[in-house]
């Protein structure tokens, strides 16, 4: 059923009893054209895409847990993007293009807001740096604003523009960027591409990978064996996990970040802003609830929770560029396992067996990619070459020494 | 994870004197191995679920280099050794 004014309607005057799951809930088939493991945003929107753009319907997405469990659920749902690179920078303005027309096109409100994004910087240097960013943002199209800090008081006026250390002197502004309803992607993706005839299998787990030669014939789960043509691997944070069910090692490390709401507040931020000086990143939710993040933990984990000292890390960032948040309490804390890839960029790409796909090593950027992400990895899955938008996120970029290092600190997964 | 952390030298210490290096991974290639040997060992993890052993640095004490043997899914901390005494595996 398509959602409308007139489905509302319909549906009040029967006293929404009439309601549908808005998805089935399948047994697996024995056999599929496409198994997609991992039932996150980016399995999900890759299962819509594909059966949606490409055709393939004979599509299967088994998710360990329960839809939305993982890390499409636990980040800060901020959209952007406000990229320097050449192989980075297309492939993010395409994601947010999808976004900007995702709702109409699946038919889901996601509460795709573009408040604005805004990082500030708080040296010459910095100035100088995010002015080369917004230059190469605008050279490809992108919305860039660098505002002085005279046009920030009047949007932002709460931050501590005269902080000793970090004195807060511009921004550089996107304001396409914002926030999308995390959950309502998950929701949407899912329900879209069960439409096109998608199987989501939830609470099945994929324990191991039937090959023959350098073929995949199929998987084992924890609700039986499936076969298939090809397999997607989209299981951002424990991408390491699943490969060595193939016996592949990747430049991935898995870490944890965590995420924070306050309590319910007036409104008081209607943007996204980042600390330049320190990592911490926040918006006001529709709720009044603040919405912050920072760094990550620091060491290997698959642990979905974190610990005290990045709390306090994270706090400190926070009080630095906003000291009202000192009476601000925390209402919820929860914590999600990021791939650490070791240039801080993607990989979705094929791999040494000939009908395995990958997709992963989306740091904490994975958010929003979540639509291009889906839409290049169908590309890849059903033509067998990059989407012109994708080309740079290869597997082997490591071994020849084309990096895409946005943030330029080498191969240290933990600085990302 | 444990906020103790108990270093073979110094006792049990906070967490926070330590910094942490990550995975201790392939032993370090020589200087004119080949680029297969170098990028493994650069770029390339095991990055486990489960026990793992990673390079800790005490840099808040002792300022030793430590191997520390901890699960990545609980957390717990089984072993804590100096560093040196990875040598004698050909490792570090």
């Amino acid at each position: 059923m398509r959602y409308s004014a007139l489905s509302l309607l319909g549906n009040a005057f029967s006293k929404n009893k009439n309601w549908k799951p808005a998805w089935r809930n399948p047994d697996p088939k024995p056999r599929y054209d496409v198994i997609i493991i991992g039932g996150g945003g980016h399995g999900l929107a890759t299962a819509y895409y594909l059966s949606k753009v490409f055709g393939v319907r004979n599509v299967a997405v088994l998710e360990k847990g329960y839809l939305g469990s993982g890390n499409i659920g636990r980040n800060t749902t901020i959209i952007r993007s406000n990229y320097l690179l050449e192989g980075n920078n297309p492939f993010y303005e395409f994601s947010m293009k999808l976004w900007e027309g995702l709702e109409q096109d699946f038919n889901f409100n996601a509460m795709v807001s573009q408040r604005g994004v805004i990082n500030l910087f708080h040296s010459d240097a910095q100035r100088d740096a995010y002015t080369r960013r917004g230059n190469a943002m605008r050279l490809h199209g992108v919305d860039a604003d660098l505002l002085n800090r005279d046009q920030l008081r009047e949007k932002l006026p709460f931050l501590d523009y005269e902080n000793a250390r970090f004195p807060i002197m511009g921004g550089l502004m996107q304001a396409r960027g914002g926030t999308v309803r995390h959950d309502a992607v998950a929701w949407g993706f899912a329900r879209g591409a069960d439409q096109n005839g998608v199987d989501i299998i939830q609470n099945c787990e994929v324990t191991g990978i039937d090959r023959d030669g350098d073929q995949i014939t199929g998987v084992q789960t924890t609700r039986g064996a499936i076969t298939c043509n090809k397999l997607a691997m989209a299981v951002a944070g424990s991408s390491s996990h699943v490969a060595k069910m193939v016996d592949m090692r990747l430049p991935i490390e898995s870490h944890a970040l965590q995420a924070f709401v306050s309590e319910g507040l007036k409104p008081f931020i209607d943007t996204v802003v980042t600390f330049g000086a320190g990592h911490f990143y926040v918006s006001q939710s529709d709720k009044g609830g603040l919405v912050f993040g920072g760094d990550i933990e620091g060491y290997n984990s698959y642990a979905q929770r974190g610990n005290l000292a990045c709390v306090e890390h994270v706090a400190e960032a926070g009080m630095a560029m906003i000291p009202a948040l000192s009476r601000v309490r925390i209402l919820r804390s929860w914590g999600g396992i990021m791939d650490m890839s070791m240039d801080g960029s993607p990989i979705m790409d094929r791999t040494h067996l000939s009908n395995l796909y990958f997709n992963g090593g989306w740091c904490y950027g994975g958010f929003k990619a979540t639509p291009a992400s889906g839409y290049c990895f169908a590309h890849l899955l059903a033509t067998d070459t990059p989407h012109e938008t994708a080309t740079a996120f290869r597997m082997d970029r490591f071994a020849r020494g084309y990096l895409l290092d946005e943030k330029g600190v080498g191969a240290q997964a933990n600085l990302h | 994870m444990s906020s103790l952390v108990k270093c073979p030298h110094c006792g049990l210490r906070p967490r926070e004197e330590f910094t942490i290096r990550g995975e201790v991974a392939t032993p370090r290639p020589a200087a004119g191995a080949d680029e297969a040997a170098w990028f493994d060992h650069v770029y390339l993890r095991d990055n486990p679920r489960g026990e793992h052993r990673e390079y800790w640095h005490h840099s808040g004490g002792c300022r030793r280099w430590l191997v520390l043997s901890r699960n990545t899914l609980t957390h717990e901390t089984s072993e804590v050794v100096d560093a040196s005494t990875l040598k004698s595996e050909g490792g570090a």
